[in-house]
C-alpha cells in the first residue's frame, strides 16, 4: 500500500515539475507557432538568478528566511520580463513571418548564445541554495517522508495551470488570444493587434520558464547545462499533450510523471525508456498529441 | 603577370602559415604542456575548475622555483613551463581533434589531463600513434589498460575506479556497520554501471549473503530524484551506495536529507569529498565519503601537501578538493620523469622516448605521499585510498572528516595482468591489507 502511495505522490510531484517546465513552451507555441528551443535557457536564467539572489540573501542578511520565497518569485518575474522583452523586441519581432522550421533554428542559436551568456554572467561553479527547500521541513504520508517544498510545488503548479486556463477561457484577452490561435489572418482583419499579443505571450512564456527554474533552484545544484537537460523533457510533455495546448501539457505531464514514477518503483531498469516510450505510443495513435488539433492546410 | 601574382600569394600563404605555427617548445626555451580539463559543462564546477586552479597554482610556483624539495628546480628541468589549456567539454570526437592540434600545431612536449573516461579511452590510442607523452590525471575507467595492453606514451597517475568501490566495501565491513541489505543509486552511464558492478561484487565477497534491495539508474544530470528516494527508502536497505558526482550528488544529498533518507541507515558516496565544503550541513553527520584516493581532505600531512594547501587557499580562498590534488600529482609526476630523463643536463627538453622510459615504474613524491607507477607495466599509479565520515559543526560552520580509514594500494588494487572483476571474483588473492 505504501508503494501505491509513493507512486502516486512521486508521480504528482514530478508531473507538477514537468508542467512548470513545459507551460511556457506550450503557451508560446500555441499562440505564436514558435517551437522555442531557447526555453531551456529561460529556465536556466531563472534558476541562476534565484540561486544567486537567495544565496546572497542568506549569506549577507539576517532577515526573515521566509522572505526568500518572495525573492525566488521576484527574481523569476524580473528575469523573465527582462529576457522576454529583450529577445522579443530585439530579435523575434523581425522574424515572425518566417517559416516555422527556420524559427526552430533561430531559437536553437539563441539557446547556444544564452548558454554561453549564462556561463559568462554566473561562472561555471555550481550554486547550492538549499535554504528555501530545507526550511519547510517534511511530512509523513503513509509511512514515507516527503519534503513539504515538493508538495507545495504541486499546489503552485496547479495554480499556474488553472490561471493559464482561466486567462485563456474566461477573459477578454483570452478570447482575443484564442482568435489569434485559430486564425491569425482573420484576427488581424478584425482589428486585433497581433504584434502586441505576440509580445505579451512571449514575455509570459519566458516568465513561466524562468519561474520554473527559480522554483526548482532550491532543490538542485544549479550548474551549467541545466537548461539543455530540461528542454528535452519539456518537449516530450508538450508533444504528448499536443503542441500549444495547456490542457494537453497538464495531461502530458501527468502521464509522463506517473509512468516514470511507476517505472522507478516497479521496474527501475526501464525508467529511462518509459518517458520516450509513452511519447512514441501516443504519437503512433495520435500524431498531433492528445489535445492537439489537426489543422487544415491553407492553399 | 598571373604567375607572379600566384607565386606571391603562395609565398604569403606559406609565410602566414609559418607565422601561425608556434615554434617547438624546445626552440623557445620552454617546456610546453597541454592541460585538458572541463572548463564548461556540468563537470566544470566540481572537477574542472578545481583542477585547473590547482594546475595554475603549481605551474606558477614551479616557474618561480617556490615549490618545496624535491621540486625546487625551476619549471621542468630549469625550463619555464608554458601551458596550452583546452576545454574538455564537447565529447570524445572533439577531444581527439584537440589532442591532434596540441601535438601537431602547438607541438607540446607532453599532455596532462582528462576527467571523462570516454575521453581517456578515445585519446589513449591517438597518444600512442602520435607518440605524445600523456598523463591522465583523473579518469577512472578500468578499461584504459585493459584495452591498451602495451602502453608506451600513456600514463595514469590517478586511481582506477574499481579501487574506489573495493575500498568502499572494505570500509563498510571494517567499520562494523550493519550490511545485510544494500541499495544503489548511480548515474546511468558507464561510470555508474561499472561502479555499482564493482561495489556489489566486492561486498558480496566480503559479506556473503548480502541482499540487493533496489538498484536505481537515473539519467545523468536528471536533478530530480523524488521517486528514486522513495524507492530507496521503501526498500529499507542498511546501506545506500552512490557514485554520483557534481550537481547530481549535491541534489541527491539535499533531497534525500530533507526526507530523512540517511537518518536510519548508512550511506556511502565514493566522490563525496569533492563537495565536502558545499554540503553546508545538508548532509547527515556520519555520511561516508571518499576522495578517489589520498587526495583533498584525505591528503596526508607532508611538506608538499601543506605547501599546496596553503598556496591554493591563498590564491583561490577556497579549500582545494580532490581534483586539484590529482592534477597537481600528474604534473609533479611529469616533472619528476622529465628531470630523471634529462639526467642532469639542465635546460634541455628530454627526448620523448627518454621521458616515457623514465616515467615507467617511477616512484615520485606528491601531495598525496609517494606514488609508485608500478601497475600496467609501469604506467599506472599504485596508491592507497581512504574513506571517512562527514561531520558538520553548525557553530563553526565547518565540515570535517572522522573515523578515517586508509587502505594500502596492495590491499585494494588487483595485481598486474588481472582485471578488477577477475580479482574480486577470485576473492582478492594476494591482497595485503595489514592488521
Amino acid at each position: 500500500m505504501t508503494t501505491f502511495y509513493a507512486i502516486f505522490i512521486d508521480g504528482m510531484i514530478y508531473a507538477s515539475w514537468l508542467f512548470l517546465v513545459a507551460a511556457g513552451l506550450t503557451v508560446i507555441y500555441g499562440v505564436m507557432r514558435i517551437l522555442n528551443m531557447a526555453h531551456g535557457s529561460f529556465y536556466a536564467i531563472g534558476a541562476y538568478c534565484a540561486a544567486s539572489m537567495v544565496g546572497w540573501y542568506f549569506s549577507d542578511f539576517d532577515g526573515n528566511p521566509y522572505l526568500s520565497y518572495l525573492l525566488l518569485i521576484g527574481c523569476a518575474l524580473v528575469a523573465g520580463l527582462v529576457v522576454g522583452v529583450v529577445i522579443e523586441q530585439g530579435l523575434l519581432r523581425f522574424m515572425y513571418k518566417r517559416n516555422e522550421l527556420l524559427m526552430i533554428i533561430i531559437t536553437y542559436a539563441l539557446l547556444l548564445i544564452l548558454e554561453d551568456t549564462t556561463k559568462l554572467a554566473f561562472g561555471v561553479d555550481p550554486y547550492f541554495t538549499y535554504q528555501p527547500y530545507a526550511l519547510l521541513g517534511r511530512s509523513d504520508i503513509g509511512g514515507l517522508a516527503f519534503a513539504n517544498y515538493d508538495l507545495l510545488l504541486v499546489a503552485v503548479s496547479a495554480i499556474i495551470g488553472l490561471g493559464c486556463w482561466l486567462v485563456l477561457n474566461r477573459t477578454h484577452v483570452g478570447k482575443v488570444l484564442r482568435a489569434v490561435i485559430h486564425d491569425r489572418e482573420i484576427a488581424v482583419a478584425m482589428g486585433v493587434n497581433v504584434r502586441l499579443m505576440f509580445a505579451g505571450t512571449f514575455i509570459v512564456g519566458t516568465t513561466l520558464g524562468a519561474l520554473a527554474g527559480a522554483l526548482t533552484a532550491p532543490s538542485i545544484s544549479v550548474s551549467p547545462g541545466i537548461g539543455v537537460e530540461v528542454i528535452v523533457l519539456a518537449f516530450a510533455v508538450v508533444v504528448v499533450g499536443g503542441l500549444g495546448s495547456i490542457e494537453g501539457a497538464i495531461v502530458g505531464a501527468l502521464l509522463v510523471g506517473m509512468t516514470r514514477s511507476l517505472a522507478v518503483h516497479l521496474a527501475p531498469q526501464i525508467e529511462l525508456f518509459v518517458i520516450y516510450g509513452v511519447m512514441s505510443l501516443v504519437l503512433a495513435v495520435r500524431p498531433q498529441g492528445l489535445f492537439g488539433r489537426t489543422l487544415a492546410r491553407k492553399i | 603577370m598571373k604567375n607572379i601574382v600566384q607565386k606571391t600569394l603562395a609565398v604569403m600563404a606559406a609565410a602566414g602559415t609559418l607565422a601561425a605555427m608556434p615554434v617547438h617548445a624546445a626552440e623557445n626555451g620552454k617546456f610546453r604542456v597541454g592541460v585538458v580539463t572541463f572548463l564548461s559543462g556540468a563537470a566544470a564546477g566540481p572537477f574542472g575548475v578545481p583542477s585547473i586552479n590547482g594546475a595554475k597554482v603549481l605551474v606558477d610556483a614551479l616557474n618561480q622555483g617556490k615549490v618545496p624539495a624535491p621540486y625546487n628546480v625551476k619549471g621542468i628541468n630549469g625550463l619555464e613551463i608554458e601551458t596550452v589549456v583546452i576545454d574538455e567539454n564537447g565529447g570524445a570526437t572533439k577531444q581527439v581533434e584537440e589532442f591532434r592540434n596540441l601535438a601537431e600545431r602547438h607541438k607540446v612536449d607532453a599532455v596532462v589531463g582528462y576527467i571523462s573516461s570516454g575521453d581517456c579511452l578515445a585519446i589513449s590510442p591517438v597518444a600512442e600513434e602520435l607518440g605524445v607523452p600523456t598523463v591522465f590525471f583523473d579518469c577512472g575507467t578500468s578499461r584504459l589498460f585493459e584495452e591498451n595492453k602495451t602502453p608506451r606514451y600513456v600514463f595514469r597517475t590517478g586511481l582506477d575506479a574499481a579501487i574506489d568501490n573495493i575500498a568502499a566495501a572494505r570500509y563498510l565491513v571494517d567499520s562494523g556497520r550493519k550490511v545485510e541489505a544494500i541499495a544503489g543509486i548511480q548515474q546511468n552511464y558507464a561510470w555508474g554501471q561499472d561502479s555499482w558492478g564493482d561495489f556489489t561484487a566486492a561486498i558480496k565477497q566480503l559479506k556473503p549473503g548480502v541482499k540487493v534491495t533496489t538498484e536505481q539508474f537515473p539519467k545523468i544530470f536528471q536533478g530530480q530524484y523524488g521517486a528514486e528516494i522513495s524507492a530507496l527508502a521503501l526498500s529499507n536497505p542498511d546501506v545506500i551506495h552512490s557514485s554520483f558526482w557534481g550537481g547530481d550528488m549535491e541534489a541527491l544529498v539535499l533531497q534525500g536529507n530533507a526526507r530523512g533518507l540517511f537518518d536510519k541507515r548508512s550511506a556511502i558516496l565514493t566522490c563525496g569529498e569533492s563537495a565536502l565544503d558545499r554540503f553546508k550541513g545538508q548532509a547527515s553527520n556520519g555520511l561516508i565519503v571518499g576522495g578517489r584516493g589520498p587526495f583533498g581532505a584525505f591528503a596526508p600531512k607532508n611538506t608538499l601537501s601543506d605547501w599546496f594547501h596553503a598556496a591554493y587557499m591563498a590564491k583561490n580562498e577556497i579549500e582545494p578538493t580532490y581534483p586539484a590534488y590529482k592534477m597537481v600529482q600528474a604534473i609533479l609526476g611529469l616533472k619528476a620523469a622529465a628531470e630523471k630523463a634529462a639526467a642532469g643536463k639542465a635546460g634541455t627538453v628530454p627526448g620523448k622516448d627518454a621521458l616515457v622510459g623514465a616515467f615507467s615504474n617511477l616512484t615520485f613524491e606528491s601531495v598525496s605521499g609517494s606514488v609508485n607507477m608500478s601497475r600496467a607495466k609501469g604506467h599506472q599509479a599504485l596508491q592507497g585510498i581512504a574513506y571517512g565520515e562527514y561531520h558538520y559543526d553548525a557553530k563553526t560552520k565547518k565540515a570535517s572528516l572522522k573515523n578515517i580509514k586508509a587502505y594500502a594500494g596492495e590491499c585494494v588494487t588487483p595485481p598486474d595482468g588481472t582485471t578488477a572483476g577477475e580479482w574480486i571474483k577470485a576473492g582478492f588473492p594476494g591482497a595485503k591489507c595489514g592488521g
